[in-house]
């Protein structure tokens, strides 16, 4: 087990051992400077630090990687939080006159939650999860990825894991970056397919024509559903939750199917027929087609997101490699290829790699060698850079330096295109 | 522009090619002078024009044939321009178009200057410019559309006919009312999608690599898009120049009358301070408060806890009936004491948001309490939310349930769906109003919780100085504007009638 129980008691020791040998500050500080196309991004972007006690501090802002380091390591910050790139340096933001200090550009983002499928999933519910609902997140990456991708044609992607009961996604772009307060919205809303609270019954209502998108994410629903839903779920097994699938339908259809339950017990036949009835009434009613198969899995299955942390361009978001300070596992990236196997579980938290840090290494020995030949600093980054690579962590960070040279290559890219242009006569 | 006592005289036919379209974007102020009569009249003109476009555009669906007819009534009576006719300028015996075009220029850089100073009055005249001008554009033949379009520069990529043709199957899923044939004939638009922002948000467009692709007929709202962001910001330059106008004292009084006497109160004065007790809160909810405020008020007592969308609703409604910081802090406090919320953390988390309401902490800007607008279009509740407008936001069976719960009669419950399923939200809670007062007309248009409160308040006998203060500024409307207002007569019955209504609401 991989977890080697995690105690929130340990914090205060394991964080500072994090900070100073385990977190990958030269990729972070990779990605949030951009490749220095523009002046000063770093050196603007807000950071929010949540400190022992729940002491909550806002306006935090760096000048270069080592006072990054510096001041994490001297603050030990149990959570961090990432925000917008503002018009000045945030930590000297009560210097600025009033009303000029704005925030200008940050990724677009999102945030899915376990708990925001209460309504919908029977295995857990509230903080906990469990490896039956985690289908629901990849389920929402799926759809999300592919809408970012093809839809709004976004290329540089970052998910992560929240470390308890969610993911985030970042997206990266430049155009991503610069996007307005309406235009997030806009993005969020597009994405958007399950709405009302607790007063709606029926989440998702589609008509005649129905979007390419809708189509799309029907899709990806349809492939995982019946192992989800039908089986892992139960939802249509006990009395009460079939109850609340057909909800949803009409009058007529309803009746009908509570009958044909009686006799048939099985929940995927039980499917079958409702998907058979729908079908049948919609080829008999004259107006636009109803669709409430497909509704009662969306509603069950398509992302819920929360359109106020999208919305927003100085919307604080948990960092990617902050440790969640309940369950000590670190936010890591995801990697989209191994996205079928990726199991919550298996994250490794703060104390399972701090311990694989302790662990003896038979080659270390040579390496001892070498560092006398070379200056503190170095040293310190050298050992860094073997220490997380001997901790279950460096998998992980092998997803960001992925993303990162993605994002390298295509910024070498523009910088020729436009450089051609230049010369162009 | 500057103002003299006499008009001057016009020079030169270089003012008529100002005027070449009916229709414009107001780049351009105007650079003529003009009396302070004519100042004052274009003014008033132009805002009884955006009242009626306000009140139609809530009265009926949009462009279906009442609501052209009425716009047209409406347009001809105040001598503003739809026709196109570009080439006959002048009609015997009536205003020319060409004089009706000046007037719309001329109006409605006046009205940037009465409604530039708040976010409340900016809001509302973009709106109602916005859909002016998306009733005269979508008066405009195609012919003419497009012309416009190009004159403004407004050109945007057409897709090539291969294009069109590998994504026929998805630009016709994605576009309402295309079939194979017209999708040849129609003309299909790349236009990125940071420029479709209003298409893109409620998918009625095909979206691809970053493009929306708009059918000749919907770039109608890129127009309005792109006429919205300018507006907005024209507004935020003019209030930047405002002191300069707003010391000059022939203007000074006609401007704050304006912009007071047609958007209504924001509520953010409280006129009743302290003069509501803890106590009546759970009797007032049942008689005075409106659905969304009584459904926050009871979700409230039986969770002992509210979201955040919830708490701001409610707790800035509270502070618009008259509750102070620390009866609402004693409130807050008491209600989710009783959940799993202990006195400590309340007052570490919560206390912050409730003096944050009431502007005493942070930016301290003093958050006025939303309208129906803002509760209707912004911040939908999802799970485990109960914010928002139950006419909008809930299931159709469920506030069936709800407004049989509280009693109301079969009939109005079906006129209220109806007016539901015709989007007229704030009609169906002003039926509920007169539902649940007993009356036949509420005799005001409502368009704000906090106006909901007071006009029953003011119904059941509870505030006769606020009734005074509405009576009078209405009757300063009535003078000016000359429009008639439905009459106060019911109050006075239902006020005699008043002795049955306290037991009518004896519920929960």
């Amino acid at each position: 087990m991989p977890t080697s129980d995690y105690d929130p008691a340990c914090l205060p020791d394991l964080l500072p051992l994090y900070y100073r040998r385990l977190f990958p500050f030269s990729q972070y500080y990779r990605w949030l400077s951009y490749g220095g196309v523009s002046k000063n991004y770093f050196q603007n972007r807000e950071f929010s630090f949540t400190l022992k006690d729940d002491i909550y501090v806002r306006y935090q802002s760096f000048t270069t990687q080592n006072e990054l380091e510096k001041e994490m390591q001297k603050m030990v910050p149990y959570k961090i939080d990432i925000g917008a790139v503002y018009s000045h340096r945030p930590s000297q933001h009560n210097a600025v006159k009033s009303g000029t200090f704005q925030a200008l550009e940050k990724e677009l983002v999102f945030d899915i939650d376990m708990t925001d499928y209460d309504d919908v999933r029977r295995c857990c519910s509230a903080a906990d999860i469990c490896s039956k609902c985690w289908t629901l997140m990849t389920i929402a990456i799926r759809i999300l990825d592919r809408a970012l991708r093809e839809d709004f044609g976004f290329h540089h992607l970052l998910w992560v894991y929240s470390g308890r009961r969610g993911v985030h996604c970042w997206v990266c772009d430049e155009a991503a970056r610069k996007l307005s307060v309406a235009a997030r919205s806009a993005v969020a809303e597009y994405l958007s397919l399950v709405k009302g609270g607790e007063e709606t019954v029926r989440k998702v209502v589609l008509s005649d024509p129905i979007h390419p998108f809708i189509n799309h994410s029907l899709s990806v629903v349809e492939r995982y559903f019946r192992q989800y839903a039908i089986v892992d779920q139960d939802i249509l097994g006990s009395k009460e939750s079939v109850d609340k699938v057909l909800a949803v339908l009409t009058v007529h259809i309803k009746k009908e199917l509570m009958v044909n339950y009686q006799d048939e017990k099985n929940p995927m036949k039980r499917w079958d027929r409702l998907c058979a009835l729908v079908e049948h009434k919609k080829s008999g009613s004259k107006k636009g087609g109803q669709y409430f198969d497909k509704e009662i899995m969306l509603q069950y299955c398509y992302p819920r997101l929360d359109v106020n942390v999208s919305k927003g361009v100085n919307h604080l978001l948990k960092s990617p490699f902050s440790v969640h300070p309940k369950t000590g596992r670190i936010s890591v990236p995801i990697d989209l290829k191994e996205l079928n196997t990726f199991d919550p579980f298996e994250v490794p938290t703060i104390s399972l790699i701090c311990e694989e840090l302790e662990r003896p290494r038979a080659d270390e020995a040579e390496e001892d060698d070498m560092k006398d030949k070379e200056n503190e600093q170095e040293a310190g980054e050298r050992r860094r850079i073997r220490d997380f690579k001997r901790t279950s962590l460096a998998k992980y960070v092998k997803v960001f330096d992925r993303f990162l040279e993605a994002m390298a290559r295509s910024r070498k890219g523009e910088m020729l295109k436009n450089s051609d242009l230049q010369k162009d006569f | 522009m500057q103002f003299l006592g006499r008009r001057k005289k016009l020079i030169g036919s270089s003012q008529n090619d100002l005027y070449d379209h009916c229709l414009q974007f107001y780049g351009q102020p105007p650079l003529e002078n003009i009396s302070l009569t004519e100042f004052e009249t274009f003014a008033v003109e132009r805002l009884k024009l955006l009242k009626t476009v306000e009140n139609l555009g809530v009265s009926y669906v949009k462009n279906s044939d009442p609501y052209t007819k009425k716009m047209e009534a409406e347009f001809s009576s105040l001598n503003f321009p739809l026709k196109t006719e570009l080439d006959d300028r002048k009609i015997q015996g009536g205003t020319s178009e060409y004089d009706k075009r000046r007037k719309d220029h001329i109006s409605h850089f006046i009205l940037r200057l009465a409604y530039c100073q708040t976010e409340d009055l900016r809001r509302w005249f973009i709106q109602q410019e916005m859909d002016l001008f998306r009733f005269r554009f979508g008066y405009l033949p195609p012919r003419h559309k497009t012309d416009f379009l190009h004159k403004n520069n407004l050109k945007y990529e057409t897709v090539s006919a291969e294009e069109k043709k590998s994504l026929k199957d998805k630009l016709i899923a994605s576009s309402y009312g295309l079939s194979g044939i017209t999708l040849e004939e129609y003309d299909f638009y790349k236009v990125p999608f940071q420029d479709a922002l209003d298409l893109v948000r409620t998918r009625k467009v095909y979206l691809l690599a970053g493009n929306a692709y708009i059918p000749h007929h919907e770039i109608i709202t890129i127009v309005l898009n792109d006429f919205r962001t300018r507006l907005s910001k024209a507004l935020a330059v003019t209030a930047r120049s405002l002191p300069a106008v707003q010391s000059d004292e022939r203007l000074q009084p006609l401007l704050s009358h304006l912009s007071h006497a047609y958007v209504g109160q924001d509520y953010s004065i409280q006129k009743n301070i302290g003069k509501i007790s803890l106590e009546q809160i759970d009797p007032l909810s049942g008689k005075s408060f409106p659905l969304c405020m009584r459904h926050l008020h009871k979700a409230l007592r039986e969770n002992h806890h509210l979201r955040h969308g919830g708490r701001m609703q409610y707790g800035l409604f509270l502070k618009g009936i008259g509750l102070t910081l620390e009866q609402a802090l004693q409130f807050w406090r008491s209600e989710f004491v009783k959940g799993k919320v202990d006195a400590d953390k309340f007052d570490k988390a919560y206390a912050y948001s409730v003096r944050h309401m009431f502007g005493k902490e942070g930016k301290r800007t003093d958050y006025t309490p939303y309208s129906c607008m803002k509760v209707i279009l912004s911040n939908p509740p999802s799970q485990g939310d109960y914010h928002g407008c139950p006419f909008r936001h809930s299931d159709p069976e469920l506030l069936k349930q709800k407004l049989q719960n509280y009693k109301v009669s079969p009939s109005g419950i079906n006129q209220i769906l109806e007016l539901v399923k015709g989007m007229h939200y704030q009609l169906a809670c002003q039926k509920y109003f007169e539902l649940t007062h007993n009356v036949e007309d509420a005799g005001f248009s409502l368009n704000h919780p906090n106006q909901y409160f007071t006009e029953s308040q003011k119904l059941l006998g509870g505030g006769r100085d606020i009734k005074k203060e509405v009576d009078m500024s209405q009757r300063s409307q009535e003078n000016t504007a000359n429009v008639t207002r439905p009459s106060q007569d019911n109050s006075k019955q239902a006020n005699e009638e008043m002795g049955d209504l306290d037991s009518f609401f004896q519920d929960e």
